[in-house]
C-alpha cells in the first residue's frame, strides 16, 4: 500500500502503541496534523500551551505508563522550545520520542524560514537522533527509534521530519522490524557472590534503574535475604512501598538522616540502577570509605564513572537479582538491624499541628490513593515531598532529577493523569517554578484534568535562597521576588478554579468539602519564607557534616 | 598515570557521525589529539584511529561512551604493544641556490617519495610512526619548509584476529539481506 510521510508516521505511531501525543502544531507539520485530524479516534492529541509542557507531558506519560511519550513540534522554534524537555527526559532515562518538522528538504541548510538544525543541537541530549531525507527511510526510522528508546538504558530519540518527506509517498508494509540491540555482557556474578556472602553491614541502593527493570520486588526480597536496609535515589523513591520497615527513604544531600547514616556505616552497598549523582554521594572518598561497592546497571558506562574500585556487574537489574537470590543464604544480623531502626526514630517529626511543608504534604496525602500519580517541580518543596510523601506504589512520582528543571511539574502532571486515564492527580509546585510553565493550566482546563496543585508559596526562590543563607552569608540576591501574582485569581482566569488556605484545618475543609474532578483546581498555601529543606549534608561534603535543622536534634 | 592512547572504531559510513564522535569526547571533556576516517573494505563502514590523552579512568569511559552511540559498531583501544600506528605527511620543501641532493637524500632516508617537482619546490610524501614523522620535519626546517600537511595516525592490531570485528552478517541499523535500513 502507498501513503505519504505524515500516513506512514501516524500508522507506525499506532503500530508501535501510542494512543496519545502532545504536541503544538505548526507550518512544518501541517501534513502531520492532517493526518491526525483524520485520525482522531484512533490517536488523541493533546495540544499544550508551548513545546515545552508537551514535551514534559509525554515524559510524565512515559513515567507512568512504562511506554515511550510522544511529543510533536513544527520546525525552529517549535523545535527549540522541546530541548529543555528532551534534555530532561536524557537525565532521568525516560523513553521519549521527539518528532519534529522541518523545512523541505531542499531547503535545507540554507537558512530558510523556520529551519533549525535540531539533530545538531540535541545531538549531545538523545540517545540517538535521525534526519529522514527519504520517505522510504521513514517507516524503518519510526521502528528504530521505539527499539532504541526502550532498550538498555531508555531515553530519548528524536526524529526530524522534513516537510517534502511528509508529503512524498511510498510503499508502506506495516510490519518493519528492528534489528538494534544494545551491546549485551555478560555478568560476572562470582566477585558480587563472594562480597555478599561475607558482608555483615549490607546496605542496597536503589535507583530508577530498579523501576525501569521491574525488579521492585526482587529488590525487596533481596532485602529480606540479607537483612539489609534499603536506601532511595530520587529516581527510585517509588521502587520500595514507604511501609516497608527497612526501607530508608532518599538518601543524599537532602535524603533521610537513616538513609545516609546506614549508608555511612555499611560494609556492603549493593547499588542497582543507580548512577553515584554528585547530589545523591557528596564526598566521593567519605561515601566509600567503609564499604565495598557492588554496582549492577545496565549502562556499561555507569560502572566505575562516578565511584571507582567497584565490582561491576552489568545486565539487567532483574535478572541479576534473580539470579543472586537463587545462591543468597539467608543472613540475620540483629545488631545491624536494630542500628537501622534506631537511626528511623530520627527522621520522625514531633510537630504534626502546625503549617510546615511536610505537614501539608501529610495532610495532603490524607486524601491520596496509594497509586495516585504526585508530580513535582523543582526546588525545596520538591526536596519536602521526597522526604515527607510516603509512596507505596512504582510510577507514581514525576519529578525532574538529573536536570532539575523548574517548570517540569505542570506538564508532566498532564501526562501522568493522561496516562493514568484520568485519575485524580496530585502536582506539588513551589511559586518560583510555577511562574514558568503556568500556561499549561489551560492545557489541564481544555482537557478537563483532574490535577490538584498545591502551590507553595513563600514569595521568594526558597532552594537558591536557602543556599545563599547558608554558604553566601544571607547575600539574598534576586531570590525574594516581591511579585503581586494572585494565583487564585490566575487559576481562575485559565478558567480553573482555587483558593488559599493558612492552617492544616483550611486545608483540610477544602480537601473534604470536595473539589473538581472535571479540571486543575489550585491550593495556594502560604509559608514560611525561612522554612528550609533539612536534613541537608552541604555539597561536596559527607554524612558527618550533616544538619538537621534549628538545632540538630 | 596519563599516557597518549588509541581508539579504533567502525562506524556507520553516514553523514554527522564523526560529529556525534568529536561531540562525545567534547562533552566528556576530552581533548582529541588526531583523528583520521575512511571508508573500509564494506562502503556501510567507516573506520576511525583516534588518538587522545588520558589515564586508565579516561580510557575505559571513552570506549564505554562510544560503544553506546548507536552509529558505533565497535570501538577499543589498540595498545602500543598489540597494534602499530603511522602517520602520513605531505611537505613542501624549498630548493635552494645547491639544488635538492640534501633534500633527496633525506627523503630517501626516510623512505619517502617525491610527488611533485619544480624550480622552487618539491613535494614529498613521507609514511611512518609519529615520531618518525616528527623527526623528518625537524630535520627539514633547517632546508625551508613552505608549508606541510600532516594527517592522523592510522592504527591496525597485530593480532590475526579482526580486532574491531567488522563482519558480512546482519548487524543492527541492517535488514536481514544485508541492506541498510537507513
Amino acid at each position: 500500500m502507498t501513503l505519504t510521510g505524515a500516513q506512514i508516521l501516524v500508522e507506525e505511531l499506532i503500530r508501535h502503541g501510542t494512543d496519545t501525543v502532545f504536541g503544538y502544531p505548526g507550518g512544518a507539520v501541517l501534513d502531520i496534523y492532517d493526518e491526525l485530524y483524520k485520525n482522531a479516534k484512533r490517536l488523541r492529541h493533546i495540544i499544550a500551551a508551548h513545546e515545552q509542557g508537551a514535551a514534559h507531558a509525554a515524559d510524565g506519560y512515559a513515567r507512568v505508563s512504562d511506554k515511550p511519550g510522544v511529543v510533536i513540534a513544527t520546525s525552529g522554534p517549535g523545535a527549540t522550545n522541546l530541548v529543555t524537555g528532551i534534555a530532561n527526559a536524557y537525565l532521568d532515562s525516560v523513553p521519549l520520542i521527539a518528532i519534529t518538522g522541518n523545512v523541505a528538504v531542499p531547503l535545507l541548510g540554507k537558512d530558510s524560514f523556520q529551519e533549525v538544525d535540531v539533530v545538531g543541537i540535541t545531538q549531545l541530549i538523545v540517545k540517538h537522533n535521525f534526519i529522514v531525507r527519504e520517505v522510504n527511510e521513514l517507516e524503518s526510522v519510526i521502528t528504530e527509534a521505539f527499539a532504541l528508546a526502550m532498550s538498555g538504558r531508555r531515553g530519548p530519540v528524536l526524529i526530524d521530519i522534513p516537510k517534502s518527506v511528509q508529503k512524498a509517498r511510498c510503499e508502506y508494509s506495516g510490519n518493519c522490524r528492528s534489528f538494534y540491540a544494545p551491546r549485551q555482557i555478560k555478568p560476572e556474578l562470582d566477585q558480587a557472590f563472594e562480597a555478599i556472602k561475607s558482608c555483615r553491614r549490607p546496605y542496597i541502593y536503589c535507583g530508577g534503574g530498579v523501576i525501569a527493570a521491574h525488579a521492585e520486588k526482587e529488590v525487596l526480597k533481596l532485602s529480606e535475604r540479607l537483612s539489609a536496609p534499603i536506601g532511595l535515589s530520587m529516581m527510585g523513591l517509588t521502587a520500595i512501598p514507604n511501609s516497608y520497615p527497612l526501607n530508608l527513604g532518599m538518601c543524599g544531600m537532602h535524603g533521610k538522616y537513616a538513609s545516609s547514616v546506614a549508608q555511612s556505616e555499611a560494609d556492603l552497598m549493593i547499588a542497582v540502577g543507580v548512577r553515584f549523582s554528585d547530589r545523591a554521594t557528596g564526598n566521593l572518598e567519605e561515601y566509600t570509605k567503609k564499604c565495598t561497592v557492588v554496582h549492577i546497571d545496565i549502562d556499561e558506562a555507569e560502572l566505575g564513572k562516578n565511584i571507582p574500585s567497584i565490582i561491576e556487574v552489568c545486565g539487567d537489574a532483574k535478572q541479576i537479582l534473580s539470579r543472586l537470590l537463587d545462591e543468597l543464604p539467608k543472613k540475620e544480623n540483629t545488631e545491624w538491624t536494630k542500628s537501622i531502626l534506631e537511626w528511623k526514630k530520627k527522621d520522625v517529626c514531633d510537630d504534626l499541628t502546625s503549617f510546615t511543608p511536610g505537614n501539608i504534604i501529610g495532610c495532603v496525602k490524607e486524601f491520596c490513593k496509594p497509586d495516585t500519580v504526585v508530580a513535582t517541580d523543582v526546588g525545596q518543596h520538591q526536596m519536602w515531598v521526597m522526604q515527607y510523601y510516603p509512596f507505596e506504589k512504582p510510577r507514581t512520582l514525576l519529578t525532574s532529577g538529573g536536570l532539575g528543571t523548574m517548570g517540569y511539574g505542570l506538564g508532566a502532571a498532564i501526562g501522568g493523569c493522561v496516562a493514568s486515564s484520568g485519575a485524580e492527580t496530585v502536582l506539588f509546585t513551589g511559586d518560583g517554578s510555577f511562574g514558568m510553565n503556568l500556561n499549561e493550566l489551560a492545557t489541564a482546563v481544555s482537557q478537563r484534568l483532574p490535577i490538584l496543585i498545591i502551590l507553595m508559596n513563600n514569595g521568594v526562590l526558597g532552594m537558591v535562597r536557602q543556599w545563599q543563607d547558608m554558604f553566601y552569608e544571607k547575600r539574598y540576591s534576586s531570590t525574594t521576588l516581591g511579585r503581586k501574582t494572585d494565583f487564585v485569581a490566575l487559576a481562575k482566569a485559565f478558567g480553573a478554579d482555587g483558593c488559599t488556605v493558612d492552617s492544616l484545618h483550611a486545608l483540610r475543609g477544602v480537601l473534604e468539602s470536595g473539589i473538581p474532578h472535571d479540571g486543575p483546581f489550585l491550593v495556594e498555601c502560604k509559608i514560611d519564607m525561612d522554612a528550609k529543606v533539612f536534613p541537608m549534608i552541604p555539597p561536596g561534603g559527607s554524612v558527618k557534616e550533616i544538619r538537621l535543622g534549628g538545632e540538630d536534634r | 598515570m596519563i599516557e597518549r592512547f588509541t581508539v579504533g572504531l567502525i562506524v556507520n559510513n553516514r553523514h554527522g557521525v564523526l560529529n556525534r564522535i568529536a561531540g562525545l569526547y567534547g562533552k566528556r571533556g576530552y581533548n582529541i589529539d588526531s583523528l583520521s576516517v575512511g571508508e573500509t573494505e564494506d562502503p556501510r563502514y567507516s573506520r576511525m584511529t583516534i588518538v587522545s590523552s588520558g589515564d586508565i579512568y579516561i580510557q575505559t569511559q571513552v570506549i564505554r561512551q562510544l560503544n553506546k552511540l548507536y552509529d558505533v559498531k565497535s570501538a577499543v583501544i589498540l595498545d602500543k604493544s598489540g597494534s602499530i600506528s603511522v602517520e602520513h605527511l605531505l611537505i613542501k620543501l624549498k630548493i635552494n641556490g645547491n639544488g635538492n641532493n640534501g633534500i633527496t637524500a633525506l627523503i630517501n632516508e626516510y623512505g619517502g617519495k617525491v610527488l611533485h617537482l619544480c624550480d622552487q619546490f618539491i613535494i614529498a610524501d613521507i609514511t611512518g610512526s609519529p615520531e618518525r614523522i616528527q623527526a623528518f620535519i625537524d630535520q627539514s626546517k633547517s632546508l625551508g619548509i613552505y608549508e606541510l600537511c600532516r594527517s592522523g595516525a592510522l592504527a591496525l592490531s597485530t593480532d590475526i584476529k579482526n580486532t574491531l570485528q567488522i563482519t558480512y552478517e546482519t548487524k543492527q541499523g541492517e535488514n536481514e539481506d544485508g541492506t541498510d535500513v537507513l
